[in-house]
């Protein structure tokens, strides 16, 4: 069998931090290979190292049989390997083509002929089926067709293999479907493909072959037609996984959240949240399930205090705190795990360990008089750290330097662990490994059982139906149904999030 | 590498990297290198005299380059200190010279006043950045000039009658030191240095250790996740140039207090405020870099009046030098990749 991709005994360090050790996989001509791992377990790693990101301290890298010295990016692209990061790197003010020729512009007598790498761009946007609009702006265009453009930008520059690093995690389900057929095409089209993700599903579905790491180290590469999701994940794990989390009956208690029809505006002026009515007790977990865009941030960005409401009122426990300032709002007992980790959740530069005390930083014990108190500071990070398994070369770590999943795991950590009245949980697992996701969900269910109220925003229906006590379902700024997760089905979720069966609001039991 | 190490490396390599092109430029020009640096050398710590003219040159750097740096530690790019430190130089000498005091209170009320009016010249950009959006570059650069015109102005018409300089300010505003005259064969050396030191100790406590500083440094680093932690973000940003500011005033008074004793009409900036990016970039944007930055600036400069004396070579070759290293830091990329294309090589 022939292998265009060999990496052969990788090891690679982070200052005596060993992140790869001795790992081996072998990519074939024509095929989709699984690169599957906990969170941290090395893979973004060991792509960077095959992408000329980082330098290995000991392996070969072999492309089409010869050994290759893949010192930077550069000589990857000139090696026909592309990589669609796992967290985009656009410019955001430029157009699609500006974007896709960035370092590598046609030229006409001294200028860039835009004409002609817009025409090339559509070519290779139609061969393949992306349908990008070469002349909008990235700015403009959804997270989904941004990242056809880091696909395009890859193709651009004749990429033969192709690795995608979580692509699906920023997805919406209507959007993973697309890229899966995406995918297809280029297999068809005779390019080679490494997808990292942690869906095991997504795997069954496109996967040839898998290789699993655990803890920087190879376990091994198996066919997909010989294993099944759980045979997967203990692999991965190194022990058995559940994926339907257990517990008992809510006991609902008295509202903690009341929402009342609240209005309020997206960051650009439109009307994203319109008389919206919700309530939450304490003792149970309310799902919160819709299509992207349908005013889920707007609503929680209300009640955290982050975005002015226009009118109606946000009661927490009968006090009001509509339009509070988030700090108010925090104080009140409401933690808040935000949908964008990089953007709100952490300081990336600030060491993880600062990271902890974001929003107490001020109180005691983690300071006094204005002076900060980095023993306490530091001895919280570390229980947090080994608490919730944050996988960290030390609580001194840069936050940026953390996988993505770990850096999930520690914000989880530190609003769970304040112990709040009410908890909302945005997208919690995105981006994490299946024991990470059943340990998360275990720590919410943990929260509800101590008689606080968790509101849970998802564009997973399963995640929605396994972990929530109700489910609400948004549309278009309202919600138009509540309905038992027990009783109800994915097929009748996707019509009410379609907004094809509106309840009346008078049946609704709000 | 160790962070540490690197951080350390890069200004050390690019200072001896500045001084190799250096000698360079002598022997293409016709000059002895060797005789040129021991002159140098001899200008800046020869004998007490220069010692104490290189530690007073040092004193201001040590102010404009904690301005600079703390502004750039919390996201911000102050080019305004230039200005910042001639209304404060001003505002130090008109308290120093208007009041009748006991030194205990009337030396500390010229330092306040120059650091509340570099503070208030900062407090301007601040607001419109964090108001308005408008870009602290622009508007910092632009009240460079405002206050270089403005003390100018209040200098020859309001505190003097068509003079070209101020009186000199009292005794008892002075930071002159009789101590360090007698002990550096009467350099200019005055007391600033200690307040300088002080200065710098401040600024590293304030950064590092006060929540204050933690929201700073935070607010710097990334704006939405502070808004989501619940810190004021505008005002933060405010503050932070009013610090810096105040930093920047400072650093006039220990001119206007200090080397000269009065303010004097400028045809043009100090020059002190730009170097101050200097030291602070050479620094690492660290108190303790700042520190040793601004001993290195001051020796330089110092010592660069020697040079023609002593060994005929000309003292614009130092400003040379400078730009060098600064050029040198600027592509700390390429030193960092040479070291670890060296280290590379040990194994
Ligand atoms: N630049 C770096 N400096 C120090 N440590 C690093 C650096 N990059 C990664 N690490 C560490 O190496 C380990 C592997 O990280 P990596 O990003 O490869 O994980 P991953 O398998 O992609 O995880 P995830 O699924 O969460 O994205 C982590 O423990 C991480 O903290
Ligand atoms: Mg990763």
């Amino acid at each position: 069998m022939e292998y265009v991709i060999e990496m052969l005994g990788i090891r690679k360090e982070f200052n005596g931090f060993v992140a790869n050790d001795d790992i081996t996989l072998q990519l074939r001509k024509g095929e989709i290979h699984a690169l599957l791992g906990e969170n941290g377990a090395g893979k973004s790693t060991l792509m960077n190292v095959l992408f000329g990101l980082y330098q290995p301290e000991k392996g070969e890298i072999k492309v089409h049989g010869k050994k290759a010295d893949i010192s930077n990016p550069n000589v990857a692209n000139e090696l026909g390997i592309g990589m669609v990061h796992q967290h985009f790197m656009l410019v955001d003010t430029f157009t699609v083509t500006e974007n896709i020729i960035l370092g590598k512009e046609p030229k006409a007598g001294g200028k860039i002929d835009i004409k002609k790498a817009e025409q090339k761009v559509r070519e290779i946007s139609e061969q393949y089926g992306l349908a990008v609009d070469p002349t909008a702006k990235v700015a403009d265009i959804s997270v989904g067709m941004q990242q056809r453009v880091e696909i395009l930008k890859t193709l651009y520059r004749g990429a033969e293999i192709l690795i995608f690093d979580e692509p699906t995690a920023v997805l919406t389900p209507q959007e993973i479907k697309e890229l899966i057929q995406i995918m297809k095409t280029l297999i068809k089209e005779g390019k080679s493909i490494i997808l990292i993700t942690h869906k095991l599903k997504e795997i069954m579905e496109v996967c040839d072959r898998v290789t699993v790491i655990r803890k920087g180290k190879g376990i091994g590469t198996v066919n997909v037609s010989e294993t099944d999701p759980n045979h997967l994940a203990s692999l991965m794990v190194g022990r058995e996984v559940t994926f339907k989390t257990e517990k008992t009956e809510a006991q609902p208690k008295e509202n903690v959240l009341e929402i009342n029809s609240l209005f309020v505006k997206d960051a650009r002026g439109i009307q994203a949240v319109r008389g919206l009515n919700l309530t939450v007790h304490a003792g149970e977990i309310v799902g919160i399930c819709g299509v992207d865009g349908n005013g889920q941030s707007e609503l929680i960005e209300a009640i955290t205090g982050l975005q002015k409401a226009e009118s109606g009122s946000i009661l927490l426990s009968g006090k009001d705190i509509t339009n509070l300032k988030p700090r108010k709002v925090t104080e009140q007992g409401v933690a808040h795990i935000p949908q964008d980790r990089h953007k709100h959740g952490l300081v990336l530069d600030f060491p993880i360990g600062e990271n902890m005390v974001l929003q107490t930083y001020y109180q005691q014990p983690y300071s006094k008089a204005g002076v900060l108190n980095y023993k306490e500071i530091y001895k919280k990070a570390g229980r947090l750290i080994k608490e919730y398994d944050v996988r960290t070369p030390s609580e001194y770590t840069p936050a940026r330097a953390l996988s993505g999943g770990n850096q999930q795991k520690a914000i989880i950590g530190r609003e769970v662990d304040r112990d709040p009245e009410l908890l909302i949980a945005a997208q919690p697992t995105r981006g994490l490994d299946v024991g990470a996701i059943e340990f998360i969900h275990k720590r919410l269910i943990e929260q509800r059982d101590k008689e606080k109220a968790v509101l849970l925003i998802s564009f997973e229906l399963d995640e929605i139906l396994n972990i929530s006590d109700r489910i609400a379902v948004i549309y278009e700024g309202e919600i138009v149904a509540i309905v038992d997760p027990k009783e109800t089905t994915e097929q009748e979720l996707g019509l009410l999030m379609a907004g094809s069966k509106r309840k009346e609001a008078g049946e609704m039991n709000v | 590498m160790s962070k540490r190490f690197s951080n350390l490396a890069v200004p050390v390599v690019s200072v001896l990297l500045g001084l190799i092109a250096g000698a360079i430029i002598m022997l293409i020009s016709g000059y002895d290198p060797i005789s040129g640096y021991a002159a140098l050398w001899n200008g800046a710590f020869g004998d007490s005299f220069y010692v104490g003219e290189t530690l007073r040159q040092m004193t201001p750097y040590i102010f404009a380059g904690l301005a600079v740096a703390f502004a750039f530690r919390t996201g911000l790019f102050n080019i305004g200190v230039e200005g910042q430190l001639l209304v404060g130089w001003l505002a130090a000498v008109w308290v120093g010279v208007a009041f009748d005091l006991p030194k205990i209170i009337h030396l500390p009320l010229s330092l306040l006043a120059a650091a509340a009016a570099g503070a208030l010249w900062g407090l301007i950009p601040g607001i419109l950045k964090a108001r308005l959006h408008v870009h602290e570059v622009i508007v910092t650069i632009m009240m460079n000039y405002v206050a270089l015109h403005l003390t100018n102005h209040l200098i020859r018409n309001v505190i003097s009658d068509q003079s070209d300089s101020t009186e000199a300010v009292k005794e008892t505003a002075s930071l002159k030191s009789s101590f360090f005259e007698s002990l550096t064969d009467f350099s200019s050396l005055h007391n600033g240095i200690y307040l300088g030191l002080i200065a710098a100790v401040i600024m590293w406590f304030m950064l590092e250790k006060t929540t204050l500083g933690y929201e700073l440094r935070s607010v710097g680093y990334s704006q939405h996740a502070s808004q989501y932690a619940g810190m004021n973000v505008s005002r933060n940003i405010v503050l932070s140039m009013v610090i810096s500011g105040a930093f920047a005033g400072l650093g006039g008074a220990m001119e206007g207090l200090g080397t000269f004793g009065n303010a004097f009409l400028h045809s043009g900036f100090s020059g002190v405020g730009f170097d101050g990016i200097a030291v602070a970039l050479l620094g690492g944007n660290a108190a303790i870099g700042v520190v040793l930055a601004s001993l290195l600036f001051g020796a330089l400069k110092v010592g660069a009046l020697n040079m023609p004396i002593e060994s005929g070579v000309p003292n614009e070759l130092v400003e040379i030098v400078i730009a060098l290293i600064i050029f040198f830091v600027a592509s700390s990329y390429m030193i960092k990749w040479l070291l670890s294309r060296f280290k590379k090589e040990e194994k």
